[in-house]
């Protein structure tokens, strides 16, 4: 390869040092995991993990295990998807769990049949006023706005008072989750109309997560708002300098992270035909887990969201793996907490080694 | 004299004081169209402190500062820049997880299609131009899509001075460029600044090193305990003669008293 291609002025360059992209460390990691499960389940259960062993089904692979797998975090994933982005910019979320359960409570509230099964819907928060069957874009757009309102929120309260974003959305974690139990007084809603089921059914949470996440990689490669996004996580004050509208930029990516996770509230309530105020407790931890075994660096400026779907994998691999090999959840939380230290180790070594090269 | 075509930057009676310290005091002087100034003086004698109420990064306590014919006041570099004035900061102002043509259209970036903060990038074009930007400045990186954390010193400034002198302006302010580079990539960055001279643009030079000054610039003037005590031509003058000024052994005649 001719050093032009890549450099200028002459000076040699070897391709062969050119270090390895983090996603491809990343995927080789979950390949071994999976790989690590198929031994652990013939020596452990005397089954496959991934391939099918039923004569009854004629497919390769275990079909339906891996549709559980990716439904069971396809959710989670979407809110990733904006945490992944408020982290490369160098910030955290905590709020999203709480946003989505916030969120699902108004748009549920906003989602509900008149009548089931002939009888007046008893879970109807908004029987009297008349608000229901209400056309599906309504339910949708209530959803999407209320996340978007309290990821404004998040952004406002970090840009202008520039208080750290963990505090921040800590606040917001609280907050959010009490608006989750005043909207209806801690009541669950249920009932919601049949154009709604739809929004969650099957594998469409798959589908939706897979457009949240193409969408989103292609903007965070080839748009001024992944650029900046990058640029602000990597030097602040060099993106300030650089004429980048910092404060702007950030109530923008906060606000984009929180209409997804009221994207993902509609999607979850909509799947589960409900809506309750404990819902997506602990979600924003998963989230945050997902982009840091994807390789998103929490000192920002790297990472992607190629990575953090294939963190999302991860987790969902050693999850179902877990389940599939009889194990107590108990140990799934305790491994789930080494796997997250473990990855923001590697993080740092793989820094320490760049700088070193 | 026409005022507005020939001078680029006027300063009259530029004054700063932090509390009751008077780091800069009334100091005046003119920087002409295509002229490179070199500002010279021991450390804490009031340059940087110049460098800065110009560029907008402090405000001043008094005086008046006219750029390109109109009274300016900059709030902040931002509005510098855009008015025309480039500059090399000592902390660089880089992204160190871009790459190289990112970083040098950092904030203003090539768009293919506008769509607000969501505009696409025109990644082929600034590579091409960051290409022929480094070209033409003589500027060597091994691989432009690296991400400039791994690269050295020498090259992360050389990206830094590509950047002012890849986009046109009226001015260019340096302030200590080569301080922390070896002998090659010195010599690369005064590279850089001939090509400022060639293409006309002015520009205000910050540095310890006299070789350089004389190689380089046309006048140089000279603080002191944060008053302006010399302003000489390069031909009026020499090493042992700056020095004087900057020791405090000479003053200027036209300053007489000042210091």
């Amino acid at each position: 390869m001719s050093d032009t291609a890549h450099g200028v002025g002459g000076l040699t360059f070897d391709a062969k040092k050119r270090s390895v992209p983090t996603e491809l460390n990343v995927f080789l990691a979950l390949i071994l995991i999976v790989v690590i499960f198929e031994i652990l389940g013939w020596w452990m259960v005397d089954n496959s993990f991934l391939f099918n062993t039923s004569d009854r089904i004629d497919t390769l692979f275990n079909i339906q295990r891996i549709k559980i797998m990716i439904l069971q975090f396809s959710i989670i994933g979407i809110i990733a998807i904006g945490v992944t982005q408020v982290i490369i910019m160098g910030g955290i979320d905590l709020s999203s769990g709480s946003v989505l359960g916030a969120v699902a409570m108004v748009t549920m509230s906003f989602a509900q049949a008149s009548e089931v099964n002939g009888n007046p819907n008893p879970r109807a928060l908004f029987l009297e006023q008349g608000w229901v069957d209400l056309p599906v874009l309504v339910p949708i757009m209530v959803g999407l706005s209320a996340g978007a309102l309290a990821g404004f929120i998040n952004g406002f309260l970090i840009a202008v008072t520039r208080i750290p974003p963990f505090i921040a959305t800590l606040g917001m974690l609280l907050s959010a989750r009490g608006v989750a139990l005043w909207w209806s007084n801690g009541n669950p809603l249920s009932f919601p109309t049949e154009s709604y089921k739809i929004i969650g059914a099957g594998m469409m949470p798959v589908y939706i997560f897979l457009f949240i996440a193409v969408l989103f990689g292609l903007i965070m490669k080839y748009t001024v708002y992944g650029k900046h996004t990058y640029a602000i996580g990597s030097n602040e004050q060099s993106a300030r300098m650089s004429g980048i509208k910092v404060e702007r930029h950030k109530i923008l990516v906060y606000t984009i992270a929180g209409i997804l996770a009221g994207l993902a509230a509609i999607v979850l309530s909509s799947k589960q035909e409900t809506a309750q105020t404990g819902m997506g407790v602990m979600y924003e931890l998963d989230a945050i887990a997902m982009a840091v075994i994807g390789g998103v660096s929490l000192s920002g400026g790297r990472g992607s969201v190629l990575g953090a779907t294939i963190g999302m994998l991860i987790l969902g691999v050693i999850l179902s793996g877990f389940i599939f090999l009889r194990l107590d959840a108990y140990y799934q939380e305790i491994v789930k907490g080494a796997i997250i230290v473990g990855a923001v180790v590697l993080d740092q070594w793989r820094q320490q080694r760049a700088m070193a090269r | 004299m026409n005022d507005t075509q020939e001078t680029i930057l006027k300063v009259e009676g530029l004054t700063k004081h932090y509390g009751g310290v008077h780091a800069l005091q009334d100091a005046s002087c003119e920087i002409r169209r295509g002229e490179h100034v070199a500002i010279m003086g021991d450390n804490g004698a009031g340059k940087s402190t110049f460098v800065r109420q110009i560029t907008g990064v402090e405000q001043r306590t008094a005086g008046k500062v006219v750029f390109d014919g109109r009274e300016v006041s900059f709030p902040g570099p931002l509005a510098a820049r855009e008015a025309g004035i480039e500059t090399v900061f000592q902390n660089l102002a880089l992204a160190d997880d871009l790459d190289v043509p990112s970083n040098l259209f950092l904030g203003r970036e090539k768009v293919l299609f506008n769509l607000g903060p969501f505009s696409i990038l025109d990644r082929r074009g600034m590579r091409k131009a960051t290409e022929e930007g480094l070209m033409r400045t003589g500027v060597k990186i091994p691989n432009l899509n690296n991400s400039i954390r791994n690269m050295s010193g020498g090259q992360r400034q050389c990206v830094a001075i590509a950047r002012t002198a890849t986009f046109p302006s009226k001015l260019t302010i340096m302030d200590e460029p080569t301080a922390a580079l070896g002998v090659q990539e010195t010599a690369q960055v005064e590279e850089i600044i001939r090509t400022l001279k060639e293409s006309g643009e002015s520009l205000i030079l910050v540095s310890h090193n006299m070789r350089q000054v004389f190689d380089l610039v046309d006048r140089i003037i000279v603080f002191r305990r944060g008053r302006i005590v010399a302003n000489l031509n390069k031909e009026d003058t020499d090493g042992q003669d700056v020095v004087a000024y900057i020791t405090g052994a000479k003053t200027g005649a036209e300053y007489a008293g000042a210091a």
